[in-house]
């Protein structure tokens, strides 16, 4: 077979389709993902996410198009591909009546190794993690995110070549998700090759070399953290003026000099964008400031994933969709 | 990291006894569980006993009379939890996991009802124990007591199996539990606590011929002596029965659930 052209990668999809009762989940997705890299699918919910980790862990079949992990073919070779993955899905697969240690030597048998070899992983991956101390206490009793360290763990028990990480930090209280995005992090040095979903743009650009921005089942764009926050224009600069007139002024000011510009009169203020350089901000003060124009306050913002998928999204309407309606109703039919 | 080593023990075998050591462990831990399925059978044979017994003329002392039955209830009843916890590896993340793995499918299916079974036997042996305590005295001989045990071990991997395709077939672990409640109430209307004789004519139709009462016979007559001959090959059908159908309906939609 003529893997050959797909080696630098281990993961790829290539237009691969996925259809549930006449709705495309998947339409036409592309995505490739380098050895050894860290690639992140951001989207909210129903993008298709996750339907695209589990075509790529064989739980799904897709329609159409082709999904190739590890140099082997999904649907023409599943077992090949469960050998060389791990999957921690969006729900921890942990049993919770078990210990932390008894799940992880249960995973051990499960992937064939020998009781005592089973036995030895599970130690080692406890102390990795950090929970030899609860490895005794049924998982139950876990917090979240100790249920989900235990839970990445478990994907770790034979090291995969690809490890998929559906929402690994969903449903985490801040502590437990800087926990989770250290293990991932480590994980990666190590040199595996992670495919993770999120909601989440701060862990996209936390954890991954490249984002693949999911919308509507098609990807709305690609590439790294920086490019991707270049095109949406990096920071939103939020100037508060001290008055209504103050902020016509602005306005005014700022349309002169072909800044682009959002004003908000009730909490009189005017949002630029800017790339969230120092100079940049001080440019923006110094064009005002020379006019008399005094800001107030001011506040940088980053772009939150709603702003991202608006400025992504906003494409010429001959590439949205146009079944997008008909569609809808067939779902709520 | 130490170097993994792999087992030479067959897959399928190392998957099965995995996955059966689990349900064993998760048996074990459900202490609420386990003592509702020794407690209830014990109630309602004390209830039968010291309640309603004694207005109740079945030609024997009532204790040997209703005992075979008590045993039936109690090995269909902790069966019938089986699917609650098949249901609990649907809904959670646990069977995305197992399946993305090189692990037999079934093997998850196995484990539950191997372990329903293991557990069944305990909690039956306790039921006997008390009844004995009670004062009921079986006459069984040894090889009665091998194909009580057998028969018995039949029935309970038949209703788990049941259980089972039920708890693939509901969408909750609540739901699940109805079962149960099937399968408590069938023996009422059985040979378990009255001669079907003694009931209405158009209950008597359905209380000879549902599986409940050659299962109590032939469990009858191999505890306290008896024929055994008339009710055995029914009541080894009706088990056998209920495996095959369990275990297919179970495959089935298992399949489908998992299904790509």
């Amino acid at each position: 077979m003529a893997y050959t052209v797909f080696m630098a990668y281990t993961v790829e999809l290539q237009s691969v389709t996925k259809r549930f009762g006449g709705v495309a989940v998947l339409d036409g997705v592309d995505l490739r993902v380098e050895r050894g890299s860290v690639a992140a699918l951001l989207g909210p919910n129903g993008a298709g996410k996750t339907t695209a980790v589990k075509v790529l862990s064989t739980l799904l079949r897709p329609d159409g198009g082709r999904a190739v992990v590890a140099g082997h073919d999904v649907v023409s070779e599943p077992a090949a591909v469960r050998r060389s993955i791990s999957l921690t899905g969006q729900y921890a697969a942990v049993d919770e009546m078990l210990t932390g240690r008894e799940n992880l030597v249960l995973m051990g048998r499960l992937r064939h190794l020998t009781r005592a070899s089973a036995r030895a992983r599970a130690d080692e991956l406890l102390d990795r993690f950090e929970l030899t101390a609860a490895g005794g206490r049924r998982v139950a009793t876990y917090s979240g995110g100790m249920a989900r360290r235990l839970d990445i763990a478990l994907s770790l028990v034979v090291e995969p070549r690809v490890l998929f990480l559906d929402e690994p930090t969903t449903g985490l209280d801040p502590r437990s998700r800087r926990d989770v995005w250290g293990s991932i992090a480590e994980l990666a040095a190590g040199g595996v090759t992670v495919l993770l979903t999120t909601q989440y743009l701060e862990e996209a650009d936390r954890l991954a070399d490249r984002i693949t921005v999911l919308h509507c089942g098609r990807v709305a764009a690609e590439g790294t953290a920086e490019q991707l926050k270049a095109r949406i224009g990096g920071e939103t600069a939020h100037l508060v003026l001290p008055d209504a007139d103050a902020l016509a002024r602005a306005v005014a000011l700022l349309a002169a000099n072909a800044v682009s510009a959002r004003e908000d009169v009730e909490a009189l203020s005017v949002h630029v964008p800017t790339d969230g350089s120092a100079a940049a901000v001080r440019d923006l003060l110094d064009l005002l400031h020379a006019q008399g124009v005094e800001v107030d306050r001011l506040a940088l913002h980053r772009p939150t994933l709603d702003e991202v998928f608006l400025a992504l999204t906003e494409q010429p309407a001959a590439e949205q969709p146009p079944a997008e309606r008909p569609q809808t109703l067939e779902v709520t039919r | 990291m130490t170097a993994p080593e792999l087992t030479r023990t067959p897959g399928v075998i190392v998957d099965v006894s995995a996955l059966v050591g689990r349900g064993l462990r998760r048996s074990v831990r459900s202490v609420d569980a386990l003592i509702t399925a020794i407690l209830l059978p014990v109630l309602i044979l004390l209830a039968f006993v010291y309640v309603f017994g004694g207005a109740i003329e079945t030609g024997t002392r009532y204790l040997t009379y209703v005992v075979p039955g008590i045993v039936l209830i109690c090995a269909a009843f902790g069966s019938a939890s089986t699917g609650a916890g098949v249901n609990q590896d649907m809904t959670t993340g646990m069977i995305a996991r197992l399946r993305s793995l090189p692990v037999l499918g079934s093997a998850v299916l196995i484990g539950h009802i191997v372990a329903s079974v293991a557990r069944n036997l305990l909690s039956t042996t306790i039921v006997v124990a008390v009844s004995l305590l009670l004062g009921f005295r079986p006459t069984a001989s040894v090889l009665d007591w091998v194909a009580l045990v057998g028969l018995l071990m039949l029935f309970m991997a038949g209703i788990s199996a049941l259980s089972a395709a039920f708890g693939l077939l509901v969408t909750n672990a609540e739901a699940a539990g109805a079962f149960s409640f099937v399968v408590l109430f069938l023996p009422y209307v059985s040979s378990a606590f009255v001669p079907p004789e003694t009931m209405p004519d158009f209950l008597q139709g359905f209380a000879r011929n549902q599986p409940m009462t050659p299962l109590v016979e032939t469990v009858r007559g191999l505890l306290v002596g008896g024929p055994v001959a008339e009710s055995a090959p029914a009541a080894l059908a009706w088990a056998v029965g209920f495996l095959v159908v369990g275990v297919a309906v179970s495959g089935v939609l298992f399949r489908r659930r998992t299904g790509r």
